[in-house]
């Protein structure tokens, strides 16, 4: 074995033909062709969202602005949760690896071991992505558009002149029990700038302040009697989080619809992972694999589960960091 | 898996149906691949009519059309459903998987000499749904409102706007569905083509010993494999703008007067996504029609064919290219001119690897000692179609000219005769040769002459006018033609464009009597009937799971070695050994 490693074999004894000219078995190579093809997939659908993004005629959402949620927490986080997110799924990718290796030796305990934990890390990014959709979906506040043309001063003197139709956006507590009162439940009371829900869950919040460029650079804060102008400018046109029609983040349609469809069908990928990997595990426990004498099917999964680690990378780039 | 030899009792179910033998799947593909290409063929008939003689009532059409016909005239929402059915099937059912998976499948593990394809399960999936994406897209003709109308490239806003036109509900649904199915089945097969060729060679198949036809099915397979995913991305954010209320492909629409709530898409983003797919599927029609002529043409000239490894280079190049050349469809779309000269110029470079394929046939057939069988006369029709289509070809890939005749007759004519009829000649060539291989029969020769020279002559009937129409402006997928003034003159071609494909739609009949018949009464074929050199030809004629009775065949020389002075016979099979002395080609 030693000494194949520094042997040379010649292109044409390779490619002559009665063997496979990489040494891979039919199954592996598949799998690269298809990784390749479906790299193209995703390759269409990022090119198309930067194709509509480079053509926005309106301003499109930053990521650290659109993301600085955490769970069960309140204030600002910009892009702590995904990029937990996206730790985990790589270091899903490293015990992937451990296990495709603990494979090679042989090693049934190990495989079961390092693709347990595969499988684990597999079902948090799923689980978390569900909770950033949620998150997503339900919004932080979100906005309401003026009926008359406005001109407010910030707290630093700063002079804005916004229009009929622009947004100015709500924080989140107020936001979210102002989205009952507009959807019309009865318990929330409304006075002036004081939101109250009555009932069994007593609770009330104040506007303290509206945002204007809330997830786009310059994110300014209005106070006090300017806030009043702007939250008396209002007209009844509200928007609370996303959905595939309208979303608080941009006035372009498709920052969700790309969101949604590009997260969720790169999400959809790694859930079949987690399913595959689940299927090969068992197979694993089952000692199919011991019988077969090679774990050549955990290298295969393993490819997959990489490319999927991969096309986060670039999803995460394009929609979180630029 | 490949690697031992199976002689088990097989069901019939297991035989026929849900076969895994890579032969019997190329039987499938061809049959399923014929039944659609005389669904597509009738629909052009019928509009053909109504394109010859505006508003006059054929009672066939009633017979067939029910209410798209009423009273015998042909529906003008029905004519476009018509028009895109056509197209469509054609494209995608007849020359991309009927031509690839017959062939690919037939001849890949053959000429490889390989015991089946790398997956048979694969392989058999891959069938399966090409059939269910046939059957739907069949089934779409029958919904309410009809099928999808809106041209075969279904561009936004009519595919996206499910009330655009009557077409543009149930039956778009069903287009695209039918579609994602189309490419499932075209990546299994394309995966299992591409690794087979690379894998599964038997011992001494050097890749430059391959036959040229295994050449054009890996490039082929290559480029489906990368192209057809962004159809599906194409076609899956199209079934979200229709579905879903998003707007990818949707912006500032009015329907009616009234402005449509959608916001911030672009039609162009479609354009952009299909024919990144679209230009490669034009050469994933064509290459394995190239492949089949190369080998058919150097077999009947007794001659080997002229610049083998320039034959390779210009099949990869042409696969290149293709990938970037899809700007030149959409020269009217607002697009930066100098983006657009770019495209000019990846585009014309596709002549070159285009040129050495038509002068190597050419060379090749020159002072050979030909032999006219059906399958050669075929190939050397591709070779005169690939030659007229290609010159009209230079025509349209220069933006300065093409903003003049987009989207006109001239485009119909240009695209039918290079990659229509080339490839549908190609595939028909294919079959005539290889008939024997797949039924141990030969097919009749003289039928085949009347079918060649009906297609050949009704061929050029149909197309060769159209570049005059064309020419003087007439757009296409008009209904009729007769209220503008401009367009008068049409009226003196249409009727004879007609005649012509009536008749050569019917000629048809010739070939589909002739391989039906011969399946069951041809003249019993002998285990090489072109005297060839490929590895098919070393299998027995009745036909076993395993191909190779015993061991694979080693393969000594490359597969175009004939009338070589060194040999008494005029031809010398891939598996006879260098004599002593002999120099490889």
């Amino acid at each position: 074995m030693a000494g194949d490693a520094t042997k040379t074999i010649s292109k044409e004894t390779l490619w002559g033909g009665g063997q496979s000219p990489f040494s891979v078995s039919y199954g592996k190579m598949m799998m690269w062709y298809f990784l390749v093809s479906d790299a193209l997939t995703f390759g269409g659908l990022l090119t198309a969202y930067g194709f509509v993004r480079h053509g926005a005629e309106v301003p499109w959402p930053v990521g650290e602005q659109a993301f600085e949620a955490l769970p069960f927490l309140h204030g600002h986080f910009p892009l702590v949760y995904v990029a937990l997110m996206t730790f985990i799924l790589i270091v899903s990718s490293v015990t992937m690896v451990l296990a495709v290796e603990a494979g090679h030796r042989n090693n049934k305990k190990g495989v079961v071991k390092w693709l347990g934990l595969t499988i684990i890390g597999g079902f948090f990014f799923v689980g978390s992505q569900a909770w950033e959709w949620s998150h997503f979906i339900h919004g932080s506040g979100g906005a309401f558009q003026l009926a008359t043309a406005v001109t407010v001063t910030d707290a630093e003197g700063g002079v804005h002149t916004l229009n009929a139709g622009d947004r100015v956006f709500m924080d989140a507590e107020f936001g979210h029990l102002m989205e009952e009162y507009v959807e019309g439940n009865p318990d929330i009371i409304l006075d002036g700038t004081t939101i109250n829900s009555v009932g069994a869950h007593a609770h009330e919040a104040t506007l303290d302040y509206l945002t204007l460029n809330k997830y786009v650079i310059g994110r300014t804060a209005i106070e006090g009697a300017e806030m009043a102008k702007l939250w008396n400018a209002r007209s009844d046109q509200f928007v609370f989080g996303a959905n595939l029609q309208v979303s608080e983040y941009a006035e372009h349609q498709d920052y969700a619809g790309f969101f949604f469809f590009i997260t969720g069908f790169h999400g959809f990928h790694v859930f079949s992972g987690v399913v595959i990997n689940i299927i090969v595990f068992t197979m694993v426990v089952r000692g199919v694999f011991e019988r077969r004498g090679h774990y050549e099917m955990v290298e295969k999964i393993g490819l997959y589960w990489h490319f999927v680690d991969l096309v986060w990378v670039f999803v995460f780039t394009f929609f979180y960091l630029v | 898996m490949a690697g031992h030899n199976h002689h088990h009792e097989e069901s019939f179910i297991s035989k026929y149906v849900f076969s895994q033998d890579h032969k019997m799947i190329s039987k499938q593909f061809l049959l399923t691949a014929i039944v659609m290409g005389v669904v597509a063929v009738m629909l052009s008939i019928f509009f053909r009519l109504q394109l010859g003689w505006p508003g006059e009532s054929f009672s066939i059409l009633e017979t067939f059309l029910g209410k798209w016909a009423p009273d015998g005239v042909l529906d003008r929402n029905a004519y476009l459903a018509l028009v895109t059915i056509h197209g469509t099937i054609m494209v995608f059912f007849v020359l991309t998987g009927g031509l690839s998976g017959t062939f690919s499948n037939l001849l890949i593990p053959l000429q490889i000499g390989a015991r089946d394809m790398a997956s048979g399960f694969l392989n058999m999936l891959s069938y399966w749904f090409f059939l269910v994406s046939s059957v739907i897209m069949i089934f779409s003709l029958f919904v309410e409102g009809g099928a999808a109308s809106g041209g075969w490239t279904v561009y936004p806003p009519l595919s996206a706007l499910p009330q655009a036109m009557p077409g543009s509900g149930t039956g778009m649904t069903l287009w695209l569905i039918s579609m994602v199915l189309f490419v499932a089945s075209s990546l299994l097969g394309g995966l299992n083509y591409i690794v087979t060729i690379i894998n599964l060679r038997t011992k001494g198949m050097k890749m430059t010993r391959l036959p040229l036809t295994i050449w054009a099915f890996l490039v082929t397979a290559i480029l489906g494999v990368l192209s057809f995913p962004v159809l599906v991305s194409a076609v899956v954010l199209l079934l979200m703008d229709r579905s879903m209320g998003t707007a990818f492909y949707l912006s500032d629409i009015h329907i009616g007067g009234e402005a449509l709530d959608v916001t911030g898409g672009s039609p162009i983003l479609y354009q952009h996504l299909f024919w990144f797919l679209g230009h490669p599927e034009v050469y994933i029609v064509l290459l394995p029609a190239l492949g089949i002529s190369s080998e058919i043409i150097s077999t009947n000239s007794r001659k080997p064919i002229f610049g083998y490894r320039a034959m390779i280079g210009s099949i990869l190049a042409i696969g290149f290219l293709s990938f970037i050349v899809w700007g030149h469809h959409m020269f009217v779309t607002g697009m930066n001119p100098f983006i657009g000269s770019v495209f000019v110029f990846t585009t014309l470079l596709i002549a070159i690897p285009s040129a050495v394929k038509a002068f190597n046939y050419i060379t090749t057939l020159w002072k050979g000692n030909i032999k006219f069988t059906p399958a050669m006369l075929f190939s050397v029709g591709l070779v005169s179609t690939f030659v007229t289509g290609g010159l009209t070809g230079i025509i349209l890939a220069d933006s300065a000219l093409d903003v003049n005749v987009h989207d006109t007759y001239f485009v119909v004519a240009h695209f039918h005769i290079v990659m229509g009829m080339s490839a549908i000649f190609g595939m028909l060539a294919g079959v005539y040769h290889w008939y024997p291989k797949m039924y141990g029969r030969l097919m009749s020769t003289k039928l085949g002459y009347a079918h060649f020279w009906i297609t050949l002559v009704c061929g050029y009937g149909v197309f060769f006018p159209m570049h005059f129409v064309g020419l003087a402006g007439a757009p296409r997928r008009y209904y009729d033609y007769s209220s503008f003034e401009f367009l008068d003159f049409v009226a003196d071609f249409n009727p004879i464009i007609s005649v012509f494909a009536i008749v050569g739609g019917i000629g048809q009949l010739f070939f589909l009597f002739n391989f039906f018949y011969s399946i069951f009464r041809g003249q019993k074929s002998d285990a090489n009937p072109w005297k060839s050199n490929t590895l098919e030809w070393t299998t027995p004629v009745e036909r076993i799971h395993g191909n190779w009775p015993n061991e694979l065949p080693v393969v000594h020389r490359w597969a175009y070695d004939y009338s070589n002075p060194a040999y008494d016979e005029d031809f010398v099979p891939q598996i006879v050994p260098l004599k002593a002395g002999e120099e490889e080609h």
